[in-house]
């Protein structure tokens, strides 16, 4: 079997420790949450730490509620969390959608939404549903916290806003009222990353979309914000062709390329197609006329 | 005559005593995850083997560099070709009378080559060192194309070989009659051509391959625990290859986590663990991992093809193949000696032809070796694809339904035995019967109806049909052998004087079920219950000699090995009841367990009764020796012919080309079903393998040789999403010269459903969208591309 | 580093190194084999075993990860010579062939008919979906499970 190189372990016991331990181990040091993006880059010895500092016991970091106009998840909330969650499925039901069809339900078990985000893997589905429904990332580092859009949380392929020296605290959603949401995902087989995935949030008023958050999966170097598309759906009634139109951005404005999933054309195809087919039902739940 | 009447056979009841539904005897440690496979054994002062690979798929070897990892504390050695040369190992014979390196010394030939091998105190250390070797490459030009191994101008990959001048591994083969063929095709009214790819897939068992190799320096004894297909035949290779007596040599097979034909070749990694151990003088573990399993021990099919079919007045009449068999870097495929592309030539399938023409040429590339049968008997997969996929097109060209022209053509009950153009003798069938079941479990008709009503609404569904016949049962001496060894397998039945029993074979499972089934075959010859009769095997110093489990050929060979065996204690044990009875021989009937005075049913001996009586004090009869024990090796006569009727049920998502196979009907005749259970969980296994295949399972390579399937996130199996509840069937043609009737049937499922799954994606796709051919694997992005109109083949 | 780790109730403690993954931790320090590893990438599932109830792949976890944890292997469900109907439903339904993948598919469905006791055949496939079997084709695994479920459930009405 595969095994891991060697490395030294501590068991962090608190937020300002891991920041602290961070610190003191410099570029060598990396933070565990679920391990499952870590621990097999490590096995395949893709990943070499030399200093391991698990979260895990951060329970503090484990959460899912209502504070005021948002939502709050701790960055350690497992995948399986976020699937059950019905304050989720409430709001921001594409979570649901996309964490029925992430990994299997063994590695829900364990992965967590810290790990997924600052994984930063291009075919990742959680940074597009976060991308989509304009979540706010926290981080803490040395110098205290801040909080960044997902846009500038995306820096490039792996990159992050949270650097060597930081940890991800929670990711915040923003609750607004005609709210509607979907992830749509074609894989190649159940449990495995997408081919290309598309995560859309309508926000509806008065029969129009006032504002709408689209963001794809594995069609790029990085999770790619469809802010083109977002332009042209604000304000207008939502029609099947507008959807049609809205794909079409997505297939030119994705930047995919040919792997063992697909070709280019294939991915721009699906981008497309699943950017039609998840605002779709985005606006038929907010408009509660889902079917 | 209650006694007689509870020993009867019921393969109703739960609990029979012979033939039935009988539950699994090795279930019981399975389940309590007491079963010993390679890696749960640990022998004291044991070490840890580990390989260093080729990240190359073609380059000279410049330098091998080990000091920094000799210099590793928990590094005992490291061996290189250098080393094994001076033992003689570097080079070791395949299966194919071909040579492949054990270690690389020259040059590394496929990406994941054995470069270099690491004897460590511990695996995690074993890995570490790994990084610690240096090696000096000079990348030479690359060849992965099949096609374009033939060129003047490609690299020669076998430079090795004296006399080695192009990238041909074998000459060109042939089976059937090319002048009758084209006689055939100038008369057809219908000609269809394609270019069918049966791409390189792997067994991929659960279970990774290993071996522990224990060489005891005082004695000379070397002991190896290896999860193999085949002990008896390996030891016999060990003896070649290492020089090493052969009856100094123990292999033991315990528990094994699934072949599919991966762990019947011997692989460098074997020859380095019991290179390390005669080195080192400890007990060597070698693993492999994922990666090592897939990127380079045995793949499977890798077939370029090249096929017309023909019809005339509503019949299919030839067939005319041409192949080039891509064996990767060394010529290891699994055949028969005399078969060089194993029984490919069963590509005339269950149809009537008037002639046929098959063409096979290998060649050499820079892939990793193997050619191994992934749950098939020696091509015959590749076959039944090629057949059922140009009987398809052949019916879409034709413009009638698949189903027809199939019953149109197939060889009628009464022409069994029949013997085909391409020389084999089919032994029984009735193929329309088994058809029409499968039509009729399938609700063909209202399927077709549904079909026209989806398409209706634009929705995609297709409906595949594979009809397949199979050749398992390797096979007759006359005819077969694999490097010089009869393909027979030989039975020790020992009957205690309790009348408990224990019977040694040959076959070696991995997960088959022998332990059940064979206690079965005893129990139904001599009446002594499932529960008391042990089945011994795996162990080269316990069993008989015999080939081993592949190819579909445990009970065609082992299995009638075993009720021979057993009647020949039987036919011993009347001999002794007639002397307990006073009576004579002639004059006792058999049932279930006991000989009885014909005229006087009352008076009789049970067999544990007689049993007893062999090894009293008692008299027995005259001349004979005490005793109830026999021994056979079983010659089988012919191979023997399973065969089925598949349909498959598809729904493509018109969108984003997604397939999604709805329903699986599967309708298997193998002969007498001596476990049904075990025969139905069979079949259930290798539909599941047949959708990975034909849906997701692939082993390619880009222009530089890499292997881009080389872990389980990208080599795909199904999970339990991907697969139906299947549906099946049976008919039972008993096999007429099988003692028992029954036929192979591990492999059937494996052979007949990846047309049945390719045919529906076409059925589904041909009228709407014109698509008329797409090879496997059937991913959305390749079923969409088809969609397109420009389906590319894969790499 | 010494490392502890309830493994089936009982304490099991020894210096290994950080880097050791739990399935070799299981595997080594009790000796408990029936925990097996299939790949290399945490797609297959033959290392499942239980943390704290939940099914997790233990390939993907350092055994130094589980201090702390309620770990259960397969060699756990029978008790007193009593098979869980888990294991009774995989012998009574041939769910199993040659075994390997058997020990992570049947703590899986422990652990789904813990939650769910009465699932259906989709919701038995999805739980069971992190695993490989390459031997059964899983229709006999599902029906392993639904007879686990069953057989459970009457026993429950008895008592
Ligand atoms: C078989 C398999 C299939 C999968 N399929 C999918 C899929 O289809 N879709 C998908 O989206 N994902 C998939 N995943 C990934 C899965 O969702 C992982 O759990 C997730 O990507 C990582 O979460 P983790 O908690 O395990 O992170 P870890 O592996 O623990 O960490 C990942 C990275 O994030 C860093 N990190 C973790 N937490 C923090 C934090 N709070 N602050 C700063 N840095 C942090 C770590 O240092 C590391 O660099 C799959 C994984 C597996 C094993």
């Amino acid at each position: 079997m595969q095994t891991p190189a060697s490395f030294e372990y501590e068991r962090a016991t608190s937020v300002d420790g891991v920041i602290a331990a961070l610190k003191k181990r410099g570029s060598g040091a990396r933070v565990i949450a679920g391990g499952h993006s870590l621990m097999p880059m490590m096995k395949l010895r893709l990943a070499k730490p030399e200093y391991l500092i698990d979260i895990n016991d951060l329970t503090e970091l484990s959460y899912i509620r209502e504070e005021g106009e948002e939502i709050a998840i701790g960055a350690l909330t497992r995948h399986v969390e976020l699937l059950n969650s019905e304050l989720l499925a409430e709001h921001f039901p594409l979570f649901r959608d996309a964490e029925q069809v992430i990994a299997d339900p063994v590695v829900r078990n364990r992965g967590t939404i810290g790990g997924s985000l600052c994984q930063a893997d291009a075919a990742e589905d959680l940074s597009a549903v976060c991308s989509a429904v304009k979540a706010k990332a926290v981080i803490r580092g040395a110098d205290g916290e801040r909080t960044v859009s997902m846009e500038e949380f995306h820096v490039g392929p792996y990159t992050t806003a949270v650097g060597a020296g930081d940890l991800l605290i929670e990711v915040r959603l923003p609750l607004r009222a005609g709210a509607g949401s979907a992830h749509e995902k074609v894989e190649r087989r159940a449990g495995d990353w997408a081919i290309a995935a598309a995560s859309a949030a309508v926000w509806m008023d008065g029969g129009k979309i006032a504002e709408a958050g689209i963001a794809l999966s594995a069609v790029g170097l990085t999770t790619i914000h469809l802010s083109r598309a977002e332009q042209l759906l604000k304000g207008k009634a939502p029609t099947d062709e507008l959807f049609v139109e809205a794909g079409e951005i997505a297939s030119t404005d994705c930047s995919p390329s040919a792997d063992g999933r697909g070709p280019v054309d294939y991915k721009r195809h699906l981008a497309g197609v699943l950017t039609g087919r998840a605002l779709r039902r985005a606006v038929s739940r907010a408009l509660h006329q889902e079917a | 005559m209650a006694v007689v009447e509870q020993n009867l056979p019921s393969p109703e009841t739960e609990r029979p005593i012979g033939f039935g539904r009988l539950k699994r005897k090795e279930d019981a440690r399975f389940i309590r995850g007491q079963g010993t496979y390679l890696d749960d054994i640990r022998l004291p002062g044991m070490v840890y083997g580990a390989i260093l690979r080729s990240p190359y798929a073609h380059a000279r070897i410049v330098s091998i560099d080990t000091s920094k990892a000799l210099a590793h504390p928990k590094v005992a050695a490291v061996v290189t070709a250098k080393d094994l040369e001076t033992l003689g190992l570097a080079w070791m014979p395949t299966i194919s009378y071909d040579t492949q390196a054990v270690l690389a010394g020259d040059k590394v030939r496929f990406q994941g080559q054995e470069v270099a091998f690491v004897i460590a105190t511990d695996e995690y250390s074993a890995n570490d060192a790994l990084e610690l070797i240096d090696v000096e490459y000079e990348p030479l030009p690359v060849v992965v194309n099949a096609r374009k191994a033939l060129d003047p101008d490609a690299p020669l990959i076998r430079d090795d070989k004296i006399g080695q001048r192009d990238n041909l591994a074998s000459p060109t083969w042939e089976a059937g009659d090319e002048a009758s063929t084209d006689a055939a095709f100038a008369e057809a009214d219908t000609v269809v051509v394609r270019d069918i790819i049966y791409p390189r897939c792997h067994p991929a068992p659960l279970e990774t391959c290993g071996m522990i190799a224990d060489f005891n320096p005082q004695t000379g004894q070397l002991d190896i625990y290896n999860g193999n297909q085949a002990p008896h035949a390996h030891r016999t290779v060990y003896a070649h290859v290492a020089g090493l007596a052969e009856h100094m040599i123990r292999i033991m097979c315990n528990d094994i986590g699934g072949g599919f034909g991966n762990k019947v070749p011997v692989y460098p990694g074997y020859v380095c663990a019991i290179a390390g151990s005669i080195v080192a003088g400890v007990p060597v573990k070698w693993v492999e991992n994922r990666t090592e399993n897939l990127t380079s021990t045995g793949f499977a099919r890798d077939y370029i093809m090249h096929s017309e079919i023909c019809a005339k007045d509503g019949r299919i009449t030839g067939l005319r193949v041409d192949v080039i068999a891509d064996h990767g870097a060394f010529d290891s495929t699994a055949q028969p000696t005399k078969f060089p592309a194993g029984f490919f030539h069963i590509v005339c399938g269950s149809y009537d032809l008037k002639a046929s023409h098959v063409k096979v040429k290998a060649v050499y590339t820079n892939k990793a070796p193997g050619g191994v049968a992934y749950r098939c008997s020696f091509r015959i997969t590749e076959a039944v694809y090629l057949v059922e996929r140009m009987v398809e097109a052949l019916a879409v060209e034709m413009g009638v339904d698949p189903i027809d022209l199939r019953m149109n053509s197939f060889i009628a009950p009464e022409q069994f035995p029949y013997e085909t153009t391409t020389g084999w003798t089919y032994d029984s069938g009735n193929y329309a019967k088994t058809m029409r079941v499968a039509m009729d479990i399938a609700g063909y008709e209202d399927l077709r109806r549904e079909q026209l009503e989806k398409r209706k609404k634009g929705e995609l569904m297709g409906i595949g049909i594979s009809f397949f016949t199979e050749g398992v049962g390797a096979g007759p001496r006359k005819h077969m052998d694999i490097l010089g060894l009869a393909m027979n397998d030989g039975a020790d039945l020992r009957v205690h004087p309790s009348g408990k029993a224990v019977v040694s074979i040959s076959a070696q499972t991995q997960g088959q079920g022998h332990e059940t089934t064979f206690a079965q075959i005893v129990a139904e010859e001599l009446g002594i219950p499932p529960e008391d009769i042990e089945v011994r095997y795996g162990d080269t110093d316990r069993s008989p000699y015999g080939l081993g489990t592949y190819g579909s050929r445990s009970t065609p060979v082992s299995g009638a090995a075993v009720a021979v065996v057993s009647r020949k204690v039987r036919d011993k044990a009347r001999l002794i009841a007639a002397t307990m009875l006073e009576t004579r021989p002639e004059d006792l009937a058999w049932e279930k367990g006991r000989w009885y005075v014909k005229g006087d049913p009352e008076k009789g001996a049970m067999i544990e009764e007689i049993a007893s009586r062999a090894y009293s004090g008692e008299p027995m009869p005259a001349d004979m020796e005490g005793g109830l024990d026999a021994q056979v090796i079983y010659d089988p006569p012919n191979l023997t012919y399973p065969y089925g009727a598949y349909i498959a049920v598809v729904d493509i998502d018109p969108d984003t080309a997604q397939v999604t196979v709805r329903r699986f009907i599967a309708v298997d005749d193998c002969g007498v079903r001596i476990n049904p259970m075990v025969v139905e969980g069979q079949i259930h296994g290798g539909l599941a393998e047949g959708i990975g295949i034909a849906l997701m399972e692939l082993i390619s390579f880009d222009e530089e040789g890499n292997c881009l399937n080389s872990s389980f996130m990208d080599y795909l199996i199904p999970t339990a999403l991907e697969c139906p509840d299947f549906e099946l069937g049976e008919t039972v043609t008993p096999c007429p010269h099988h003692p028992l009737g029954a036929k192979g049937v591990g492999e059937s499922p494996n052979v007949g459903s990846p047309p049945a799954i390719v045919n529906a994606v076409i059925d589904a796709l041909h009228e709407t969208h014109g698509v008329d051919h797409v090879d496997m694997p059937c991913t959305p992005a390749r079923v969409w591309a088809a969609m397109q109109g420009h389906a590319e083949p894969p790499q | 580093m010494k490392v502890s780790i309830s493994i089936n109730g009982e304490n099991v403690s020894r210096d290994v190194e950080p880097r050791q993954l739990l399935v070799h931790y299981i595997r080594e320090t009790p000796g408990l084999t029936g925990t097996h590893w299939g790949c290399d990438t945490s797609n297959c599932g033959a290392c499942v075993v239980l943390m704290d109830g939940k099914p997790v792949k233990s390939c993907t976890i350092l055994a130094v990860m589980s201090e702390g944890h309620e770990i259960a292997t397969v060699e756990s469900l029978e008790v007193d010579g009593e098979l869980d109907p888990i294991q009774a439903g995989f012998h009574e339904q041939h769910a199993l062939h040659c075994g390997f993948c058997t020990p992570g598919m049947m703590m899986t469905a422990r652990a789904l008919l813990d939650e769910n006791p009465d699932p259906t055949d989709h919701e038995i496939r999805t739980a069971i979906s992190g695993g490989i079997c390459r031997c059964t084709g899983y229709k006999n695994i599902v029906a392993a499970v639904r007879w686990a479920a069953d057989h459970q459930a009457a026993a429950k009405q008895e008592a």
